[in-house]
């Protein structure tokens, strides 16, 4: 060895492995204004589509004219449901199980529906031809409560349904009833109950909201009469699947489908399912023959494409009078508009709703969700979480806190009580559910001796005296949240999208001079997935991270995968991204082996290389193999170096943290101010510690946003009163609190890597903690529960009901 | 969000303006920022047929001094305002309220002008301009004419300009030396029109309050000068019953309208609190 040799950590370094914090490579283009995203696909003769939308929540469509919008310079043409029905697609499927609509047909069931899709040679004539566009209306009455749509008198908004008294996930109780699910077992539940030394019960409301990604929902479609061959530009989080679903639907075979979805500026679960916009924009390329782009406005975004939440759950928790909890009995009304455009996978009417049990060692616990028809937007999707697992972390999270005080515990103290014990790993939940690992008491440990959280508890006691003497007009709340997620979907014994399971994949191509491509089922919408695909494949074949280039997003190339929503992209793609380096790692290690002049078990890898056990000095680097496997393979071998993985997980990962926010609320003008918020997250490995922190940052000011103001309402009438971001709550830098991270390391024990997934679970979490802080601060004011959002004026409305004001 | 057809012109003096606002009349409007009108015009609330530039116009930029007053040309941007040593010296309110208008971006292009002749009750500079007694200086094909702040607002949009004046400029009297004034704004976030908001010019004489103007933005169809609450003031070193005879009196004449900022009865009460807070800050700073 002479001095220039590197040393080990100088050798690891090189490789920007896992664990480093590598810079996201993607921003290079980005943070440059040279990101490609799908409103830059610009192809020669291309149309542009736009929709003529409902001004009424619920009315009988009478007459549709478009001959005024078809004199319009420009208009092309007007597509409406009699058209769409000359080619079967006037009502598309749901991945719920569900039919929607693609163009208003005889009906339509929420404001801002797509009624006729205006086609025209620039962006500017298709909106003026909509605005020519004469639609008569006979305007219904609207529903708009959930709580009352089953009512004897309700109207009937789903007329395509009337007498089916059986939906895709089993018996409907009324014409408006999607589907009602139950989980656990009533009788040990309710047994539980009527023996319980205290109860609890709380109608919990996880308010509707929206994911509103930067970039709305758009799609280029160019439809090649000639060859036949339709292929598709989209902000598609799943490409495959919108390949599978097209292919079914529009009856075109699959491999004349070309799906690519290039850069995608955000998605929190709005763009995966499949909107009447893709659908038009095809058969309106289809009909002219010329790529038509459709591309939704702000508006459109929030008020037509997918919303989440909307779960209304009845809480209720028995427990002993020490406070151990003994039954959990929970009732959801699930709001999902128009028509059940769930994107959870297809089995799970509710999502994973049944994780609901949280952190927390119950005996029993009984769930039925009912789903029901309103007049408003289709949905709900997955905003940044795996399927309704918010909605679930929210119910328990809440509902804890409403136990300890009515057990006048400390909240934190009533958790490490009931959580699930290491040792009770891997740990089977009363709602079905086998937690693969976790250590809780340690996580909360680290939350509370970090933030002092005795301290503030002391400091909260000053105060509302203070408070109560008249000598401030601000009150003080303590938010705890630990959460559990359930992540990584899915196994196929539990989890399909469409019948086709929730694997997914990974293709890696090692190139002679030691560099190689990767390309993945999953599509990153801003996850950096072009800098962690990468360090995993650096760490287990010892290339480095930078000669690893990564692509996801055309189906034509990526090997077919379910996409990138609900935590899924490391616990499954992660996995099979390991699982494929590892074949190369073995062909590689027979490739030196041979040119080694050694037993395959006589090496073992060393960072960047096989080296001859016991022999030091005798060692070949990967990049070494990978020319020798273009070249000099040992004689009966394939030549080349390449592997592709599927990877069907054994289990979920179950990603677990502890936060507090501390808070302080005036008053008199319901102004808050968070003081603090602290996260710890354990996503099992840290693959990329800087990737992580962002998605935290994230995720937690989606939550801030949630909780304190971020809604979608509708008034009385069925009007959606929160179309822009002028009063649908998004939080500049300004209002975005400091956010304080750590973490704990408790790795999956199923999984090649250890990794658990990390995007969502600051939303999942954060939520909690912001609403028990509100509502921690109002407590001693004598108030159990307060609804979100909890903006200024809810909580000076709070405040004064509480006679806190005057 | 795609505007309809209309056609452009960018003329090159207050003449030329206002000639082609005079024959094209009714379908013409005026664009200045745009930052009130381009979003409406997106939504198509507003379809004009024309829009007359004003970027052109060399002599409706600038700020400059004439007497005791501070004339700021219409085409004067937030930014600029923002970036004037005299304006921030002699005038500190209006820097204190411009900086608390949307955000760095709105600001680089929405003019003093525009804010003042928009008639939307949301804007900060309305009422700011009524408290600062603020005149503002209109000129249409008949020529020129002067119109207090006070008098030019009547309705929400509705103003008194006449069609095919244009607003050329904005005189402000430089308020007394040693006076004190706040600007308290309640939004719920960066770029968002008040929830309520309460502006205070005042000086004080030993201890109690001497002179005192109020105004109120955005609790009414108009901005709004609280004259009662004013009155209420004045001779006290506002002690606790006098604020809240101030706030309560300016709570009588707010009519704000029920939004996603808040029903009817908080946007009054925290109307009243900016009042309050404003009152007792700008007292403060008096010398
Ligand atoms: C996101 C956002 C947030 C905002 N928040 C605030 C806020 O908090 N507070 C606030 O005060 N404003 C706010 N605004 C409005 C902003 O200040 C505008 O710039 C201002 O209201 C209008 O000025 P402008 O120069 O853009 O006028 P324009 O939009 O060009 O014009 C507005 C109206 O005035 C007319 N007009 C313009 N100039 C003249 C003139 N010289 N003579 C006659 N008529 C004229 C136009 O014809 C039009 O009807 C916000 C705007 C945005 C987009």
């Amino acid at each position: 060895m002479n001095d220039m040799t590197p040393t080990r950590e100088q050798r690891e370094a090189a490789l920007e492995g896992m664990g480093c914090k590598r810079k996201r490579v993607e921003d290079i283009r980005f943070t440059q204004g040279k990101g490609n995203y799908v409103d830059d696909v610009k192809l020669p003769g291309m149309l542009h589509g736009d929709f003529v939308r409902s001004p009424h929540p619920h009315a009988r469509v009478q007459k549709i004219d478009d001959s005024e919008a078809l004199k319009v310079p420009g208009v092309l043409a007007v597509i409406t449901a009699e058209t769409l029905k000359t080619v079967n697609l006037a009502w598309m499927p749901t991945l719920a199980g569900d039919v929607q609509m693609v163009l208003a047909d005889g009906k339509v069931l929420f404001q801002n529906q797509e009624v006729a899709f205006v086609v025209a040679t620039d962006r500017y004539a298709a909106d003026d031809g909509i605005n020519k566009v004469i639609v008569e209306y006979e305007p219904l009455p609207p529903l708009v409560d959930p709580f009352k749509s089953m009512d004897k008198d309700a109207p009937v908004l789903r007329e395509d349904l009337v007498g089916k008294m059986s939906g895709a996930h089993g018996p409907r109780k009324h014409d408006n009833h999607i589907f009602e699910w139950t989980v656990g077992d009533k009788e040990l539940t309710d047994a539980a109950f009527n023996k319980a030394e205290v109860t609890i019960k709380e109608m919990i409301s996880y308010h509707r909201t929206h994911p509103s990604p930067l970039e709305t929902c758009q799609c280029v479609c160019s439809f090649d009469k000639i060859k036949g061959e339709l292929t598709i530009y989209g902000t598609f989080q799943a490409p495959h699947v919108i390949r599978t679903v097209v292919a079914l639907i529009a009856k075109l075979p699959e491999q004349k489908i070309h799906v690519i979805a290039p850069d995608i500026g955000g998605g929190f679960g709005n763009k995966v399912g499949a909107y009447p916009g893709y659908i038009c924009a095809a058969v309106a390329s289809i009909v002219t023959g010329k790529p038509v782009k459709w591309v939704e406005d702000r508006i459109e975004n929030l008020t037509a494409t997918s919303f989440a939440r909307d779960y209304h759950m009845t809480t209720e928790i028995a427990a002993t009078k020490d406070g151990k909890v003994t039954g959990l009995r929970v009732h959801v009304l699930a709001d999902h508009g128009a028509f059940d455009a769930c994107a959870d996978p297809s089995k799970w009417p509710a999502g994973f709703f049944n994780i609901v049990t949280g952190s927390y060692d119950f005996p029993t616990a009984h769930l039925a969700v009912d789903g029901v028809y309103t007049n408003k937007a289709p949905g709900g999707v997955a905003y940044r979480c795996s399927f309704r697992v918010t909605e679930a972390a929210y119910c328990i999270e809440r509902g804890m806190d409403i136990l300890a005080q009515k057990l006048k515990m400390d909240p934190a103290e009533l958790r490490l009580k009931n959580f699930i014990k290491p040792e009770q790993f891997p740990y089977h939940s009363a709602l079905g559910w086998e937690y693969d690992s976790g250590d809780y008491h340690t996580a909360m440990r680290k939350m509370m001796e970090t933030t002092g959280y005795a301290a503030l508890r002391k400091e909260q006691e000053e105060k509302r005296a203070a408070f109560k003497r008249g000598e401030t007009r601000e009150i003080m709340g303590l938010g705890v949240s630990f959460f559990t997620e359930i992540v990584g979907a899915g196994p196929s014994k539990n989890c399909d999208i469409l019948g086709i399971a929730m694997f997914d994949s990974c293709e890696i191509r090692m190139h002679p001079t030691g560099a190689g491509i990767a390309r993945m089922g999953t599509k990153s919408q801003g996850q950096g997935h072009e800098t962690t695909w990468a360090q995993i494949i650096a760490t287990e074949i010892g290339i480095p991270a930078d000669n690893i280039m990564v692509e996801e997003g055309n189906t034509d190339t990526a090997p077919y995968g379910l996409g990138t929503y609900g935590s899924r992209s490391t616990p499954v793609a992660g996995a099979a991204i390991a699982m494929a380096a590892r074949k190369i790692k073995a062909k590689a290690q027979m490739i030196a082996a041979y040119k080694l002049e050694v037993h395959e078990d006589d090496l073992e890898f060393d960072i960047d290389g096989f080296r001859v056990k016991g022999l030091p000095e005798k060692f070949m680097s990967m990049k070494d193999i990978c020319w020798a496997a273009y070249n000099s393979v040992p004689p009966g071998m394939e030549p080349g170096l390449e592997a592709v993985s599927y990877y069907d997980p054994p289990n979920m990962t179950y990603p677990f943290g502890a936060y507090l926010c501390v808070m302080d609320i005036d008053v008199d003008t319901g102004v808050y101010k968070v003081r603090r918020f602290y996260a710890l997250d354990d996503c099992g490995t840290r693959i990329n510690p800087m990737i992580i922190e962002g998605q935290v940052h994230g995720g937690l000011t989606e939550a801030f946003a949630i909780a304190m103001g971020q809604e979608i309402r509708y008034d009385d009438v069925g009007n959606v009163v929160t179309g822009s971001f002028m009063d649908f709550f998004m939080p500049t830098a300004v209002e975005t609190p400091h956010w304080e991270t750590d973490f704990t390391v408790t790795p999956s024990p199923h999984h090649p890597i250890g990794a658990k997934g990390v995007g969502e679970s600051p939303n999942v979490g954060g939520v909690p903690a912001f609403s028990n802080a509100v509502n921690d601060a109002f407590s001693f004011l004598g108030s159990t529960h307060i609804q979100m959002p909890h903006d200024f004026w809810r909580n000076w409305k709070a405040a004064k009901e509480l006679g806190a004001v005057a | 969000m795609i505007p309809g057809p209309f056609s452009y012109h960018r003329p090159a003096s207050v003449a030329d303006a206002v000639k082609l606002l005079s024959d094209l009349g009714e379908d013409a409007r005026p664009l200045a920022g745009g930052h009130s009108l381009v979003p409406m015009m997106k939504l198509r609330l507003a379809t004009p047929a024309h829009l007359i530039d004003l970027h052109g116009i060399a002599a409706l930029k600038g700020i400059s001094r004439n007497g005791n007053n501070l004339v700021i040309g219409a085409m004067t941007t937030q930014h600029e305002l923002l970036a004037s040593d005299d304006v921030a010296k002699s005038m500190p309110i209006l820097h204190e309220a411009a900086l608390l208008i949307a955000d760095p971006q709105v600001r680089y292009r929405g003019t003093i002008g525009g804010n003042v002749a928009n008639g939307d009750p949301g804007n900060d500079m309305p009422a700011l301009m009524m408290t600062l007694g603020a005149t503002y200086r209109l000129e249409g094909a008949s020529g020129a004419r002067d119109v207090p702040a006070a008098d030019f607002y009547q309705g929400a949009y509705f103003t008194a300009l006449e069609p095919g004046e244009i607003l050329t400029s904005v005189s402000v009297p430089v308020p007394a030396a040693g006076h004190g004034y706040a600007y308290e704004k309640l939004k719920r976030k960066v770029g968002d029109y008040a929830t309520a908001a309460a502006a205070v010019v005042l000086t004080m004489s030993g201890g109690k309050v001497a002179t005192c103007t109020i105004g109120l933005t955005n609790v009414h169809e108009t901005p709004l000068l609280a004259a009662d609450a004013a009155k209420a003031v004045i001779g006290t070193g506002l002690d606790a019953a006098t604020l809240k005879k101030a706030a309560a009196a300016a709570e009588a004449i707010m009519a704000p309208a029920a939004d996603a900022r808040g029903p009817v009865e908080y946007r009054k009460h925290v109307g009243g609190i900016m009042v309050t807070r404003a009152l007792q800050r700008a007292a403060s700073r008096a010398k």
